[in-house]
């Protein structure tokens, strides 16, 4: 394997500085019997045998986690591994058993029944799994709706729902009914209501995993169209590991309801903390996960070297040497090169698979 | 939540196996148990009379005088019961005017015409709707909810209402479901979010639903004739508090089931409680809500035709007067015009419950008022041309009598027809299991201890669900025979005994041979479909038709009426054996009769069952009816305490019968149960409908 350069590998190409717009400190839910009142903070994580003595099921397990503004921030399980419990404890859907959640610095645990109603109705947006669009609404009346809940005047709610309509590409569908469209459009359609107040935090709760793989495809592909113009912060639920290496800045694996990793789809596939972890990396090719700047050299290259951004994959970068070049420029956001990348580096990362 | 849910799935599945290997062993110790009780049992029964009386027949010293408890109960809330402001006696006669006052409006406008003034003093302000606006109407609204087919269907059963002179006493019929409808579906539902929201309110309404869907119909009405009187708005009362129950159940069914999502949707999206409810789920449970409707449509018609023995009029007193009367031909043709009723409000509701919003092109919104309401304005159009019209030519605004056919003679003759050319052979076939069937197994029955009876019914409950079942079957068959019931309980046992067995010998076949053939299936579910819409009382008229009065004739009734489910849950259970286990056995070379035998009938077992329960539960509500014909069982004692208003007896041989279908529910379904856990199927839904 290339040396990874240790300064750059931990970077995160798109988060910004300053605290973490969602942050959740030793967030804790246990089901069961009892579940409500059970101690956990003598609790070691791991130790589920103490839990299933007590008749209890840890669906998360001492998380902590922190989403940074504008961030992709994918949570990646398997059934069963609670992430969905988690996703809904971050929205306060589930009460979690312990722990502190805090959006922009106010712990949602302790926001009144009414505020929790304010931030949910202004804040934050969430895309399910199944759509869950009310059948005898039509696409308009469902992308308005939550403006309708808050009160919003029929003539404005349905000017900013069909702005919303129109993004997703939806234009002209306004007055069908859920059940007269596809599964993907009916997908857009709860893109687009989860996103008509424009929430600053947007959870999508395996928003694609009921869709065809073709469709799926499709649709991550509009998502990432749609970020690109929204620069949304999300907390993205998904089973599918080619998902979320795909769609991720950032990716937190949980396992029996805890993170097991947290980390930029190249640190998992590099440095896996565990077999579990290097399970799901072991078919995932390197070259579409490591990035420039974890395999350039620092230095300038000669002037004429063509060039490339130091966070696209190195497979985006390989094409640039077809005609025989030996050297690209890096450089970084602001366009100035932040250092040089050799053919004999590229080749190394695309034998690896 | 479901990775948890799925989780603990497993949990249990775990513990259903290792159950399941354990139990091996007991099977011989529960043949032990089985053989020496039944040893006792026989004993008891051969030589215990002498011995031990009380064993058979309930000491008088030993009975619990419920009846009279009631009765005074009753008659302390007519008479003294008073809530400071006012007397209970008040508070019923304001809950008559709440329902009087829509009803005289809505028969004024269906049937009377609105009158000014009392008596023969009274003025027509507004004459009944045109019996040609009322057919254009329905018409139009089969139209509207099911296309022409639906409309052609509608108004040829109400025409056919017209047309055999039935058409006033369908309106009064019409007018009271038309005001019971709405208030039993508003209650049911309110009742329903009720349920939903608190658990408390769930637990504590869940057994009143139960036995209030047991008890017999008749029973409801003794209470509320003592307490609202004889006449239409007891009826509507009585017709409001049948339907309740099935509304409320299966609207918490339907709220129930809006899925998980969402409900999380509008707890993100910050509705308030209210909207919640309104916005979220209530819409979302529209379709599960439109079944229930139809249902308590259905239940509705049912019980108004039975109420008329309390003075709701219309089509069910015809029927009533000419069973009295025993006039065949005219209790022929209201019982038709019941049916023509039941198909035509139906299949309206139904098609209603099946709509599905559908999107109307771009720029609907800037027509005019024809266009974005055609039905609204021509339905209004139609009244108010029928009615002018009427003002003109009295043919249109009632059906000129001339015009009417009737069919009484021709029912009398085809009844005389039958009664000459085959009296002996129908007479042999009846006297023949009279004397074979019915009789021997009736002095059996009544001959059995009820001690005996009780330990047989505790141990099956034992065997069958646990200790809990054994408890609850055997203190309910303990306060049948306290309260003194018991030999007309074992009447009522032993006749819907015989009519079960008879239901299922008649009705299982034709499951089996219907479902697997295709278009044999579409007839029979028709039929079946049909047959479950008509309300009981139609199936008394057939019988007594052929077999006049007596035993026979209530058993014949009780099998037409209570074979449906028999048929419907045998073919849907065999319909619904996973195809690859069939496969498996073609494979395997089994033959169509091993097919049958050895793989379709066991896995559909527990439907089947489910299917004599459900049989089990109609006969029961029809065998009070046929106290009409002349049984002696509790359901004659019902109709006695009917016709002396004794609230008393009335409710105690009512709750008799409840109990004896609440025992047979609890064992069958635990029975079903039992045998799909050992299938490894999924549980099944309750045996009630």
């Amino acid at each position: 394997m290339t040396q990874p350069s240790s300064t750059t590998a931990t970077q995160d190409p798109s988060a910004g500085d300053g605290p973490p717009k969602l942050e959740c400190r030793s967030v804790w839910k246990l089901f069961g019997a009892g579940g409500e009142t059970y101690r956990v903070d003598a609790l070691d994580a791991a130790d589920n045998a103490a839990l299933a003595r007590a008749g209890l099921v840890g669906a998360v397990r001492n998380v902590n986690l922190g989403v940074r503004e504008g961030e992709i921030f994918v949570i990646m399980g398997l059934s069963g591994s609670g992430k969905s419990t988690l996703v809904r404890c971050l929205s306060r859907l589930v009460e979690p058993t312990s722990g502190e959640i805090l959006f922009n610095g106010e712990n949602l645990l302790d926001a009144s029944a009414k505020r929790m109603i304010e931030i949910r109705r202004h804040h934050m947006g969430m895309v399910f799994q199944h759509f869950a669009l009310l059948p005898h609404m039509s696409v308009l009346g469902n992308v308005a709706f939550p403006l309708e809940v808050q009160g919003v005047p029929r003539a404005e709610r349905e000017a900013r729902a069909r702005k919303m309509i129109e993004l997703v590409g939806l234009d002209g569908r306004e007055a069908f009914y859920p059940r007269e469209l596809s599964g993907g459009q009916q997908q857009r359609v709860g893109i687009a209501r989860s996103l008509a107040v424009e929430p600053e935090l947007w959870f999508l709760d395996e928003p694609f995993s009921a869709l065809d793989p073709l469709i799926r495809r499709e649709m991550q592909d509009e998502f990432i169209r749609l970020q690109s113009v929204l620069r949304k912060t999300i907390v993205f639920i998904t089973h599918d590991f080619d998902e979320a290496i795909r769609l991720a800045d950032r990716i937190a694996i949980m396992k029996d309801g805890a993170v097991v990793q947290t980390g930029t789809p190249e640190d998992l596939v590099l440095r896996p903390a565990d077999a579990y972890v290097a399970e799901f990396t072991r078919g995932v090719s390197r070259s579409k996960v490591v990035r420039v700047a974890s395999v350039m050299q620092p230095g300038e290259p000669s002037s004429a070297a063509p060039s490339v951004m130091e966070n696209v994959p190195v497979a985006e970068a390989a094409p640039l040497f077809a005609d025989g070049v030996q050297e690209l420029c890096v450089t970084g956001r602001d366009q100035r090169p932040v250092g040089r990348l050799s053919r004999q580096a590229v080749a190394d990362v695309m034998m690896l698979g | 939540m479901s990775d948890v849910a799925s989780q603990a799935g497993r949990v249990i599945d775990a513990g259903a196996i290792r159950a399941g290997t354990s139990n091996a062993p007991g099977k011989t110790a529960w043949r032990i148990a089985w053989g020496v009780a039944l040893v006792v049992f026989v004993m008891l029964w051969l030589f215990g009379k002498p011995v031990a009386g009380w064993a058979f027949d309930v000491p008088r010293a030993w009975r619990i005088p419920v009846q009279r408890w009631i009765s005074d109960a009753m008659k302390w809330l007519v008479d003294d019961a008073s809530f400071g402001l006012f007397s209970f006696t008040d508070l019923t006669r304001f809950l008559a005017t709440l329902v009087e006052v829509p009803y005289r409006l809505v028969l004024g406008l269906l049937s009377t015409g609105i009158m000014d003034g009392r008596g023969s003093s009274a003025q027509e302000i507004l004459p009944p709707l045109s019996w040609l606006a009322v057919i254009g109407v329905v018409a139009l609204m089969g139209y509207f909810a099911g296309g022409r087919r639906l409309a052609f269907i509608v108004g040829g059963c109400f025409v056919f209402l017209a047309v055999f002179g039935q058409w006033d006493s369908a309106m009064v019929t019409l007018a009271s479901i038309l005001i019971a409808v709405p208030i039993g579906v508003v209650g049911g539902l309110l009742l329903g979010l009720a349920a939903f929201r608190w658990r408390a309110v769930d637990i504590a309404l869940r057994p009143l639903l139960d036995l209030m869907q047991t008890v017999p119909v008749f029973a409801y009405l003794v209470p509320i004739l003592f307490l609202f009187g004889f006449g239409p708005t007891s009826a509507i009362v009585a017709t409001i508090v049948y339907a309740l129950p099935p509304m409320t159940r299966i609207s918490l069914l339907a709220l129930k089931g809006v899925p998980d999502e969402v409900h999380e949707l509008g707890r993100m999206t910050g509705c308030s409680r209210r909207q919640m409810t309104w916005r979220i789920l209530v819409p979302s449970a529209m379709p599960g809500l439109m079944i229930g409707v139809n249902q308590v449509i259905m239940l509705s018609l049912n019980m108004v035709i039975i109420a008329s023995m309390i003075g709701a009029g219309g089509l069910g007193f015809d029927v009533l007067a000419a069973l009295r009367r025993l006039d065949i031909g005219a209790g022929f043709e209201a019982g038709l015009a019941i049916v023509a009723l039941a198909i035509a409000l139906d299949r309206l509701s139904q098609a209603f419950a099946a709509r599905r919003p559908e999107h109307v092109a771009a720029g609907a919104g800037e027509k005019n008022l024809l266009a974005r309401h055609p039905y609204t304005v021509a339905g209004l159009a139609l009244i108010v041309a029928g009615g002018l019209a009427g003002l003109v030519a009295a043919p249109l605004q009632s059906y000129p009598e001339a015009l009417q056919i009737s069919t009484g003679t021709l029912g009398s003759d085809l009844v005389s027809w039958i009664n000459i050319n085959f009296f002996d052979q129908l007479e042999a076939v009846k006297n023949a299991l009279l004397l074979n069937v019915l009789i021997p197994v009736k002095r059996f029955l009544t001959s059995l201890p009820w001690v005996g009876v009780t330990g047989l019914l505790a141990l099956a409950g034992l065997r069958l669900g646990g200790w809990r079942l054994a408890l609850l079957v055997s203190v309910l068959s303990c306060l049948i025979a306290f309260t003194g019931q018991w030999e007309k309980a074992m009447i009522t046992v032993y006749l819907c005994g015989i009519s079960v067995v008879i239901a299922s010998l008649v009705g299982i076949p034709i499951g089996v041979l219907a479902a697997g053939r295709e278009r044999l299936w579409k007839f029979v579910e028709l039929v079946v479909d049909t047959l479950q819409t008509l309300p009981s009382f139609v199936y008394l008229m057939p019988a007594v038709m052929l077999f006049r009065v007596g035993d026979f004739t209530a058993m014949i009734a009780v099998v037409a009426y209570a074979v449906a489910p028999a048929i419907r849950y045998t073919a849907y259970g065999l319909r619904r054996v996973d195809p690859q286990l069939v496969e498996a056995g073609v494979v395997a070379g089994a033959t169509p009769w091993q097919l049958l035998t050895k793989i379709r009938l066991k896995l559909a077992l527990p439907e089947i069952l489910l299917g004599v329960n459900q049989t089990v539960m109609l006969a029961l509500s029809m065998l009070v009816i046929t106290a009409l014909v002349g049984t002696r069982d509790l359901g004659q004692e019902v109709y006695i305490a009917l016709t002396k208003a004794d609230t008393g007896r009335g409710l105690v041989a009512g709750l008799s019968v409840a109990f004896i279908a609440i025992i047979a529910d609890r064992l069958i379904s635990a029975g079903a149960n039992r045998i799909r856990a050992r299938l490894g199927l999924p549980e099944g839904e309750g045996g009630h409908r």
